[in-house]
């Protein structure tokens, strides 16, 4: 799990382009949207096809993703238990 | 006639030099890479405002253009401001187009990327100057072979004397992928500069 945490936490600065922001600075129950890391709506789309391309997750009701995305910690968890590549 | 407007201020980048009013404030001969080129500026002005890595080449260079035009205005960003945008360029946001395109031209590996598709549009480069500064104001983006000043005056002066707006930011922003020119200008109805056809291309090609 620790592996795929940082491993989320690398493509995340990637995608978002979060040129700022380091591996070291995202703690893993970190709120990622809001007054968190700051991620946005578009962000969160992008997150979505992340989701799809690297773990083979496909989330067809974009609103679970609100729960899905709170943190790294809650991310992880569900990647784990869902994956299919 | 004779324009009752002036333009206030101005803001060139290219060829690896940023200039505001004709004096060079950033100029960096190392890099070579347009994006490299316009982050390295951006950080340079300190202008700390994350949302700047995740926009398209195009929206990069019209911000930053634009952000030392409009820092110096000293808006207050509680309110609205009344600032009509009006840019052109040649090659829309074809290099961003092109970049969607590629994403998708595979359908064993489609995956397009939401935050490439958002910039398929020139203007959303308006938009992301609009929501820093709170301009909630009349834009325009123009498609034209070359800058055509006689186009964006007569089209200014309208906006400005039916009172659509205070002020106008207006200009060329154009980037290709590999080459960029950036020429932005207030007009204002207080200044020295008589915002005419000529002297905007003579600011132009200052």
């Amino acid at each position: 799990m620790e592996v795929l945490k940082q491993e989320l936490k690398e493509n995340i600065i990637e995608q978002l382009n979060l040129e700022d922001i380091a591996v070291e600075d995202i703690a893993d129950d970190d709120i990622l949207f809001g007054d968190g890391l700051g991620l946005d709506s578009i962000d969160a789309l992008e997150l979505i096809v992340m989701l799809d391309k690297n773990y083979g997750i496909k989330l067809t009701d974009p609103k679970e993703g609100r729960e899905i995305f709170a943190s790294i910690e809650v991310m992880a968890k569900y990647i784990s238990e869902h994956r299919t590549k | 006639m004779e324009s009752e407007f002036y333009i206030k201020s101005f803001c060139h980048i290219k060829d690896n030099k940023v200039s505001l009013n004709g004096t060079v404030i950033y100029n960096d001969n190392d890099t070579l890479d347009f994006l490299d080129f316009i982050k390295a500026a951006y950080r340079s002005f300190d202008t700390k405002y994350p949302k700047f890595f995740k926009m398209d080449g195009l929206s990069k260079l019209a911000f930053l253009a634009s952000d030392l035009i409009l820092r110096e205005e000293k808006l207050n960003l509680e309110d609205e401001n009344n600032i009509a945008i009006v840019f052109s360029n040649k090659s829309s946001s074809l290099d961003t187009d092109e970049k969607h395109q590629e994403s998708i031209q595979n359908k064993d590996n489609y995956y397009p990327s939401p935050a490439v598709f958002v910039y398929t549009l020139p203007n959303i480069c308006i938009g992301e100057i609009s929501i820093k500064y709170k301009l909630h104001s009349e834009n325009s983006f123009f498609i034209f072979d070359s800058f055509n000043a006689e186009y964006l005056s007569d089209y200014t002066n309208s906006l400005l004397s039916a009172n659509k707006a205070n002020e106008a930011l207006c200009g060329w922003v154009e980037f290709d992928g590999v080459a960029y020119d950036a020429f932005l200008y207030l007009v204002s109805r207080k200044g020295t500069t008589i915002h005419t056809k000529q002297n905007i291309v003579n600011l132009y090609n200052t």
